[in-house]
């Protein structure tokens, strides 16, 4: 009898960033990134959802120990983006523009290596309350189970 | 479920939050006035009542390397403002809406005609719809056959 449960940890960055495309010219950038573009950055208080999907062990009742998770968040994603410029202090962004789902799918690639116990489930990353991205495995995708 | 071949291994969605104000009234003109106040209690009120609501949807779609984007908001937010938010927002749903002449506009109804209006948006899949009528009550819809909750 399988009974998987989802278990979700969040926390929350502050960084900034800025939208600019090299190969645009200076207008073509303003015109397809706004005040996004402004050159000197602008940053977020971004939410960062971690889901993991897994099995209760029989001996804990846990998923996967809830500091474990925390210290990996910590690592891969505090220690890397938290009061940093996405732009210019991740290299993992590096050549991409830093937006919501860029940033979502770099922090799923950091975590999916890492969640031993579990299996990665979902990164919802917040940018502001109305605005966020979430990264699925193919297949598990969206408020549809797979 | 769609084949999502959209980012290599994994499937990506973009979520935005809107918020209208609208009146709605619950009444069914097919029951009696006593069945009507049974089936929606208040809700029924001959004056009708108001909500804010928050509308939630998800897209997906291949991020646009040049971009980084699934879709540019500045564009989703002109398509929605002038299918939803402005048709809607200090409406009432029952008189102003179109739809509502013949349908009751619950919250259900309400995900139902939003996803309609919002799934021809040209630039990206519209995944879902979710509507918070209130703080505790909320409402989901992903369109109907295979790409809705049953497929």
């Amino acid at each position: 009898m399988s009974s998987m449960v989802l278990l979700t940890r969040k926390i929350e960055f502050a960084a900034s960033h800025l939208y600019n495309n090299p190969t645009f010219s200076p207008e073509e950038n303003r015109r397809v990134f706004g005040k996004c573009n402004n050159p000197h950055g602008h940053g977020h208080n971004y939410t960062l959802e971690v889901t993991v999907a897994g099995e209760p062990d029989p001996e804990t009742g846990m998923v996967l120990d809830l500091k474990d998770l925390k210290d990996i968040l910590d690592r891969e994603v505090m220690q890397r983006m938290d009061h940093r410029f996405l732009n210019y202090e991740v290299p993992e962004l590096a050549g991409q523009i830093p937006t919501c789902e860029n940033i979502a799918r770099v922090i799923w690639r950091l975590l999916d290596p890492k969640i031993k116990q579990g299996k990665l489930h979902r990164v919802r990353l917040y940018e502001t309350p109305d605005l966020f991205a979430d990264c699925y495995r193919n297949g598990a995708g969206g408020a549809k189970s797979g | 479920m769609t084949p999502g071949a959209h980012n290599g291994e994994l499937k990506i969605e973009l979520g935005r939050r809107y918020r209208f104000a609208a009146s709605h009234r619950l009444h069914n003109p097919g029951l009696t006035d006593g069945e009507n106040y049974r089936l929606y209690g208040k809700c029924n009120n001959p004056y009708g009542h108001g909500h804010n609501y928050v509308l939630e949807i998800s897209l997906s779609g291949k991020i646009d390397p040049a971009t980084g984007m699934i879709a540019n908001l500045a564009d989703l937010d002109v398509f929605v403002s002038s299918e939803v938010l402005e048709p809607f927002d200090h409406k009432s749903l029952n008189e102003d809406v179109a739809a509502f002449r013949n349908a009751v506009p619950t919250t259900e109804n309400l995900c139902i005609e939003i996803f309609r209006r919002l799934k021809p948006f040209p630039n990206a899949k519209l995944e879902r719809v979710r509507i918070e009528e209130t703080s505790n009550n909320s409402f989901e819809y992903a369109g109907d056959g295979p790409e809705g909750f049953e497929g």
